[in-house]
Parts: C-alpha cells; structure tokens; sequence
C-alpha cells in the first residue's frame, strides 16, 4: 500500500516534468517526436530505478563528506552500461537520441531523487520511487512528443490525424518545444486546481 | 576566417541554449534578473571552456591510448566535478571579488549539462568545426563561442522577464509558464540567423 502511494506520487503529484520542473533539457531536446520522447523516458527509468536502488543499498557504507560525488559515481556508471547497450541493441535510438544519452548523467531528476529520497529511504521504497518517476517523467515526455508531432506532422506514432501539408512544421524545431511545455504547464496548473 | 565562421555559427545559428536545448536548467533558473544571468553566464564561459580543454586532453592522450574511451562519460563528469571545486578554490584566493560575484553560481555548474555536452562533442570530434579538421585550437574556440552564447541567451532572457514581472499574466499561465512560452519566441527570433552560416561559408569560400 505505502509503496504504491510512493509510486504514484512521482507519476502525480510530484511529477518530475510537469509539477517539480526537472530535467528540462531531455524533456525539450528528445521530444521531436512521441517515439523518441518515450525512449528517453524509458532510458532515464532503467536509470533512475537501479541508481535508486543501489544507493539506498550502499548509503550506510558512503561517508556524508563525499556523498554527491559517490552518487555521481554510481549514476554515470549506470548510464555507460546502458550507452553500451542501446548502442548494441537499438542503434535507430541511439542515432535520433545522440548526444543527449551521456546527458542523463546530468539530469537533475536523477541526482535529486538520489539526495531527496534513495538516502533516507529503504531499497524497496526508493526502487518504487524511482520507477514512479521514471513513469512519470516517461508519461510527461511521450506526450509533449505527442502534442509535438501532432501540431507539427499531422502524424503519431503511426497513426495519421490530418494531412501532412496542414502541419506548423515549428512545433518539431526548437521554438515549438518551449511553446509546447509552457502552454501544457499552463494546462496541468489548470487542472490542479 | 573559419573561426570567424565558428563563432557567428555557436553563438547566433546553433545557439547552445535555444536551438541544442542544452543548458536549460540554468537557463530557466537563474534568468529572473541581469545582474545573476551576467555572473553565472561569465562562470559557465570560464569553467567550459577550461572544462573542454581539459576532457579533449584527457581523452586523446589517457583514455584512448589506453583504450578505456568506454569510461568517457564517468571520467569526465569527475574532471568537470573537480574542476569546478578546483576553480572555486583558486578564485577565492586569487579574486575575492570575483568569487564573491560568481560564489553561489560556481557549485550548481556541475550539473549544467552543456559543460558535458560541449566536452563530449569536442573529444568526439562531431562539433560542427567549419571545415577544418577537428583538433585542441579549434575545439577550445568552439567551446568558448558555444559559452559566449549561452551568456547571450541568457543575458537576452533575463532582460525580457525582468520586463515581464512588471506584466499582467493570465492566472494559469504565470510562473514557468510564461518563461517557456517567452523563450520559444526568442528562440524564434533567433530561428531568422538559420542559414546564415552556409552563407557565410560561400563568402568566405571555405
């Protein structure tokens, strides 16, 4: 029960894109498209899950002095394995999301989720927390690369909305992604209320 | 004249901030006035281009002779961590005042991604050099300009929301909101230079 509250509230109420404003730069940057927003999300679950659960392991043995460098340590280790295997097994992925893969190292939701929570809380919890953000972020990303690739394409996924020619082709390049985010933070600001 | 190139092309074509969505984070988080863009825009050009030079040597002669360019990343996020700490150190004894200005900025550039980002375009020779081969001279400039025009954007930014918080916003959209939707006109605005580069190019028949 107490896990699924801590699962939900990262989808939720302390959603990483949306409520706590975190990670801005995949969240902008890999949203061209629904597919490639939701390999992201996808990416920085696997590594926001095991970054979660190996230091909430290993929190009793990292002295408090050179706790944010250890954490570091972990977290850039994890996104190597997972360069590694992208690379091997889905290189279309690895090739629309590029450079912005070693940039998970320094997503702010990773590190923040590590110090906010994996260090004070048990494995199982924070492997719950983590992957509650991980969706959450995951969710927040495949549908700004929704609302992108509609508005833009007239396309998601595969499924055609409206003719190709009828697109705002802005919203796939860079002034569409802040516009996109800030008029779907408006709406989510909206609701919350 | 290819530096030249580089530099008009990092800081107005394929601005860091508004067209490479790199950088956000300080972008939306230290922008609400001048004074704050100007400082952490000056310590984010001083600590990434030293950041560049340092990772580019590191990998030409450490990690690939060695063979160990698999460990890129974890290396150079602790060469970024403790350069930044070193900077820090040798500020405050060198320039108090410098350090007085730039003190709170310093720490929270370790996770500005653009230092990574820049460091691993440079060492992996993908950055977009003007043509020339892709070595330590060109590298560093490139880095430089890139952080030039981060300060830019910044700077422009925080100059319009500081008019902005003197606007009245519609309730829903106040706070973030606004912000993003402010810096996706900018970013339009900066759109008009796209081309330019490839111009430029012809002119200077590189």
């Amino acid at each position: 029960m107490n896990n699924l509250k801590v699962l939900l509230n990262g989808i939720v109420r302390e959603n990483p894109t949306f409520v706590l404003l975190l990670g801005m730069c995949p969240t902008l940057g890999t949203t061209s498209s629904a597919l490639n927003g939701m390999s992201m999300g996808l990416a920085t679950t696997a590594v926001l899950l095991f970054s979660n659960l190996i230091i909430s392991l290993l929190k009793s043995l990292i002295p408090d002095m050179v706790r944010i460098p250890s954490f570091i340590v972990v977290i850039a280790s994890l996104v190597t394995i997972l360069q590694m295997c992208i690379k091997a097994y889905a290189p279309s992925v690895d090739a629309s999301l590029g450079l912005f893969i070693p940039l998970i190292v320094v997503n702010c939701i990773i590190l923040g989720r590590a110090e906010a929570f994996a260090a004070k809380n048990t494995a199982v919890a924070s492997a719950f927390d983590g992957l509650g953000m991980g969706i959450g972020f995951t969710i927040a990303l495949t549908l700004l690369g929704a609302v992108r690739e509609i508005l833009g394409t007239g396309h998601v996924f595969s499924l055609s909305v409206f003719p190709d020619q009828y697109g705002a082709l802005v919203f796939v390049l860079a002034p569409g992604a802040f516009i996109a985010l800030g008029y779907l933070i408006a709406i989510v600001n909206k609701l919350k209320k | 004249m290819a530096y030249i190139l580089i530099f008009i092309t990092a800081i107005f074509v394929n601005n860091i901030v508004l067209s490479q969505f790199l950088g956000i984070c300080p972008f939306l988080g230290v922008s609400k006035k001048v004074e704050t863009a100007t400082g952490m825009g000056a310590a984010v050009a001083f600590v990434l281009t030293l950041a560049t030079l340092v990772t580019y040597l590191l990998q030409k002669y450490v990690l690939e002779p060695c063979g160990l360019a698999y460990l890129q990343t974890i290396a150079f996020i602790l060469v970024i961590a403790a350069l930044v700490q070193m900077v820090e150190i040798i500020l405050k004894k060198v320039s108090p005042s410098l350090y007085q200005a730039l003190g709170v900025f310093l720490p929270l550039i370790t996770t500005n991604c653009c230092i990574l980002g820049v460091a691993i375009l440079v060492a992996s020779g993908t950055y977009d050099s003007a043509g020339m081969e892709p070595g330590l001279l060109s590298g560093v400039w490139f880095a430089l300009c890139t952080a030039l025009g981060f300060a830019l954007a910044l700077i422009v930014f925080a100059g319009i929301r500081e008019q902005l918080s003197m606007m009245a916003v519609p309730k829903g959209l106040q706070g973030m909101s606004i912000a993003l939707i402010t810096a996706g006109l900018l970013a339009m605005a900066f759109m008009g230079f796209s081309g330019v580069n490839n111009g430029l190019t012809k002119v200077f028949g590189l």
